[in-house]
């Protein structure tokens, strides 16, 4: 375990009981610099997590809850005349933030959607002719309900593909129900987490990821995945070539995470039912398809070479 | 524009070094002593200019020495042509060429020369051995001709060994390809018949008390014997060759014999007719050696009224014939007087105690028959010996072996008894050949070599003809039941390939001989005639120049293309990471032990899983497991210390 991120990791986890594995993967996606998206039921702890990590990390905070009359100014921000001055002045938005958690983004209009996502993948708005840049980092957590609640705009899929990782929460075990039901208020505790990073530190660290080293033969591997998507019947689509790029990013966050300078197959295979999942289609035409079963089904089949 | 060469690595230069030195060693013992020094000389001198990176002679100078080696060779062998002349010659330049070997262009030279002097030394020695020490030659000149194409630094030296090994292994089809089927010329493989002219040990025409008994300390084969009839025993084999009729009291000559009249060629059939292939080794006389009697001689042969073969050219090549014995026989009922005459003529003057004996024989006998047999009993009854280091015999040779040494070998016992049978009025002549011979159980067939030398003697005998009487089986039967080895006491001389003793060794000695035997066959013995017979047995119908040609051509590229495919395919499939092979081995271990590997199964998970499974190999296992994951997708990738180490702990793992 990588001696800079276990007090991180720790200290999330006295917060959010139960889901080591949920957090890790969420500090993971943060130090490939990839954006996460959060699909479960309301309830189960999603604004926990993003508000517990960003605390953690001390980073700044700010949550958006997406609504079917959001409009992209609520995301972004807008230009205000101010008199005195006899100006616009800029007024940044809620996306402003090195944290930003989209709540229910599924619930929101394509249009605000896409406000988001363009600046989740440019790491900058633009607005009235003028482009910002982000904060660094820049994080987002998504959050989406099922979607086959009423009421919804399911992401499509090139949305979809925006997000280094899907996870899902689930509920906790009766140990961890327990022991929330029997702790204090989470939002106190949140209140009262000391930070263990800040930004500078993080950005070293994400810097650090990048130098993880991949081997020739674990990029067979990764090739060896992709080709398979591509080839088996099961899949409508095989996986992009920046799916394969986002794979690759993972694992070497999740290898980070683990103190190793090297990626190693079970890294890959760690991180694959959550970068992958939310990439796969079943060619079968079924709407919902548990690509979770099927992320762990392509890692039995396709060999480490 | 001036282009300049890179200049040789030292390493790449002393590699061909060695390779030439490997070619000319076996010529060091057959060159001038001048030339094999200058040879040693070059190959060092080049040697300490390569490691001390010392500029090399100028030109001026090296045409200096390229005319006085020509002038040297001149002076040594008086021409410049000829076998030896020319290899020395090769030699001698190869060495001066070593003092301009500069680029790479140089060094290709000095290959190519390598090759050619390999070539060469099959001009002097045709056997398996030097067959396969020129084959090491040509593997490591062909590892360094590879070694020079690399660029840069080429890899390990096995690494190029492996490589030219391989090469020459893709060559092997075709060289057999070319070997069968490229049209023969007569004459041997490698005709160079001046090779045969040299001292060449056997049989002579001439026969002197200790020239049979220095023969037989050759373990040199004098003929092989494949028997197409069943073989008899070997006692009952007397190999005929030089029959001797005139003696000087000392030695004994063979002379003239004149031709058997055709009509006393019976070619006879029935009992006790065998019918045998006999391989000869070339020993330039002309006899032809076939067992007592030779029934029908093989084409293109002579046969004398006293029944020796000759050949119409002397043997200075292996040579084949078949022939027939008849092993029961009756010969010269009606010998000529000039003959009778000629069987009894004694020389004056030598031997007087001899005389004196026959004469009392010829008194007391007037039955020849009864005077063969009392001289026999001489034999027999006084304390003969039979050795190979016979006491030297002085003018009365015959006197001082009967009545004072009474030590020797089969020609003092002929010589001494043919001597009293004609001074006791019984033509007598001295037959000289070989008897008996080894039978090679491997390769089924008889061996016959130059210690199983023997002479026995021919009595005349009034209606009887010529009857053979071997005196040497009166004295030591061993020697006729059971070969040279039986008769001799322990601690005689005898060669090392006669010996009998040591069981391992004689199966070695087998086996030895028939791998000879085989490749004189069928390697250096595969002439047109053969050639010809193969290939029409194969079904190619007639054998002709342009019918070779076409069944060349056809194998030729029916081997490069399953060449082609095999080595495509190769290519092909993907390179194995060694470290990944060592992986698969160390998991088939595993698998033994009922704990296989899951394709998708990474390293981690598996160590985890085995050390769940078999906590007794965690230590192991685990070892192994983290030097594997370092190797395969760590950063010290192709550390080959660690590999070796992985190596190593893999081989030694025993789950």
């Amino acid at each position: 375990m990588n001696p800079e991120l276990k007090p991180v990791l720790e200290a999330i986890g006295r917060i959010i009981l139960g889901k080591d594995h949920q957090v890790r993967l969420t500090v993971a996606c943060l130090l490939a610099r990839g954006h996460l998206l959060i699909e479960d039921l309301p309830g189960v702890g999603k604004t926990t997590l993003s508000h517990a990590l960003a605390r953690a990390l001390g980073l700044d905070f700010q949550r958006v809850q997406f609504t079917s009359d959001l409009l992209p100014a609520d995301i972004l921000g807008v230009s205000i005349f101010d008199r005195e001055q006899s100006t616009f002045r800029f007024h940044p938005g809620p996306v402003f933030s090195q944290v930003v958690l989209a709540d229910e983004v599924n619930r929101a209009t394509p249009k605000a959607q896409s406000a988001l996502l363009e600046a989740m993948e440019e790491h900058q708005v633009t607005i009235d002719g003028e482009t910002r840049r982000l904060p660094e980092p820049f994080f987002v957590i998504a959050t989406q309900n099922p979607s086959h609640q009423i009421g919804t705009f399911p992401l499509p899929e090139s949305q979809l593909d925006r997000f280094l990782m899907r996870i899902r929460l689930g509920y906790p075990d009766a140990a961890a129900e327990r022991a929330l039901l029997a702790g204090s208020e989470r939002r106190d505790l949140i209140e009262h987490l000391a930070p263990a990073l800040d930004a500078a530190r993080l950005a070293g660290l994400q810097q650090q990821v990048r130098k993880i080293h991949a081997a020739p033969a674990l990029l067979d591997y990764v090739q060896a995945l992709l080709a398979h998507t591509r080839r088996s019947p099961d899949f409508a689509t095989g996986l992009s070539p920046r799916a394969g790029l986002s794979l690759l990013n993972a694992a070497r966050a999740w290898a980070f995470l683990d103190g190793r300078t090297a990626v190693l197959p079970e890294d890959i295979q760690a991180v694959l039912p959550s970068v992958a999942g939310h990439r796969l289609h079943n060619a079968h035409g079924l709407s919902r398809f548990d690509t979770d079963d099927a992320a762990r089904a392509l890692l039995a089949d396709v060999a480490i070479p | 524009m001036k282009v300049v060469a890179p200049r040789l690595s030292t390493g790449r230069v002393l590699a061909l070094l060695g390779c030439i030195l490997l070619v000319l060693a076996p010529h060091a013992t057959r060159l001038p002593l001048w030339i094999a020094a200058v040879a040693a000389w070059s190959l060092g001198l080049r040697a300490v200019f390569a490691w001390r990176g010392w500029g090399l002679p100028k030109t001026w100078m090296l045409l200096i020495l390229a005319a006085s080696a020509a002038v040297g060779i001149w002076l040594s062998y008086g021409q410049l042509f000829g076998r030896d002349a020319a290899v020395a010659l090769l030699i001698l330049m190869l060495c001066l060429k070593l003092m301009e070997l500069r680029a790479e262009r140089d060094a290709y030279v000095l290959i190519l020369l390598g090759y050619f002097l390999v070539i060469t030394d099959f001009l002097y020695s045709q056997s398996i051995p030097t067959a396969l020490y020129l084959l090491i030659c040509v593997w490591f000149v062909t590892a360094c001709l590879i070694a020079f194409q690399y660029r840069d630094r080429p890899p390990r030296p096995t690494a190029v060994l492996r490589q030219a090994g391989w090469m020459l292994a893709q060559a092997a089809p075709l060289m057999l390809v070319f070997f069968l089927l490229f049209p023969r010329v007569q004459g041997p493989l490698w005709g160079f018949p001046q090779a045969a002219y040299g001292a060449v040990s056997g049989l002579s025409d001439t026969m002197a008390p200790g020239s049979l008994s220095s023969l037989s300390l050759s373990d040199d084969v004098a003929f092989r014997v494949d028997f197409t009839t069943p073989p008899p025993t070997p006692a009952r084999l007397y190999w005929r060759g030089p029959v001797m009729w005139d003696f000087d009291g000392r030695t004994w000559r063979a002379g003239d014999s004149a031709p058997l009249p055709l009509a006393e060629e019976r070619p006879q059939t029935g009992q006790d007719v065998i019918r045998y292939v006999v391989t000869l080794e070339p020993h330039n006389l002309r006899w032809l050696f076939g067992a007592d009697l030779p029934a029908q001689r093989p084409k293109d042969s002579l046969l004398t009224h006293d029944y020796q073969m000759f050949a119409l050219r002397p043997v200075r090549q292996r040579m084949r014939y078949a022939m027939s014995s008849q092993l029961n026989y009756r010969i010269g009922l009606t010998e000529s007087p000039r003959n009778i005459e000629r069987a009894l003529r004694l020389p004056q003057g030598f031997n007087p105690r001899s005389l004196e004996f026959a004469r009392q024989l010829q008194q007391a006998h007037p039955d020849a028959k009864e005077i063969v047999r009392n001289a026999l009993l001489l034999f027999r009854e006084k304390p003969f010996f039979y050795t190979l280091v016979p006491p030297e015999l002085g003018r009365d040779s015959v006197d001082e072996f009967l009545f004072t040494t009474r030590r020797g070998f089969c020609e003092h016992f002929a010589s001494s008894f043919v001597f009293l049978m004609r001074a006791a009025g019984v033509p007598a002549r001295i037959v000289t050949g070989y008897q008996g011979g080894v039978f090679n159980p491997i390769g089924a067939y008889l061996i016959v070599r130059q210690s199983e030398a023997h002479a026995w003697a021919e009595v005349w005998l009034d209606g009887e003809g010529w009857v053979r009487i071997d005196p040497t089986a009166a004295v030591s039967p061993q020697r006729i039941e059971s070969g040279i080895a039986a008769a001799m006491p322990l601690g005689e001389p005898l060669p090392l390939m006669v010996r009998t003793d040591n069981a391992l060794l004689r199966q070695l000695r087998f086996g030895l001989d028939a791998a000879a035997n085989g490749w004189n066959q069928w390697v250096l013995g595969y002439t047109p005639e053969r050639q010809l017979r193969i290939f029409e047995r194969v079904g190619f119908g007639k054998a002709n120049w342009q019918n070779l040609a076409l069944a060349l051509s056809a194998a030729t590229a029916l081997v490069l293309a399953v060449l082609s495919v095999l080595l495509l395919r190769k290519l092909r499939r993907p390179l194995r990471d060694p470290v990944q092979v060592l992986w698969d081995d160390f998991s088939r271990k595993l698998s033994r032990r009922g704990l296989p590997r899951r394709p998708g199964e990474g390293p981690v998970d598996y160590v985890r899983r085995v050390t769940a499974g078999q906590p007794t190999l965690a230590g192991d296992v685990a070892q192994i497991g983290a030097l594997y994951t370092r190797l395969r997708y760590g950063a010290s990738s192709g550390n080959a210390r660690e590999l070796a180490e992985l190596r190593r702990r893999v081989r030694a793992f025993r789950p």
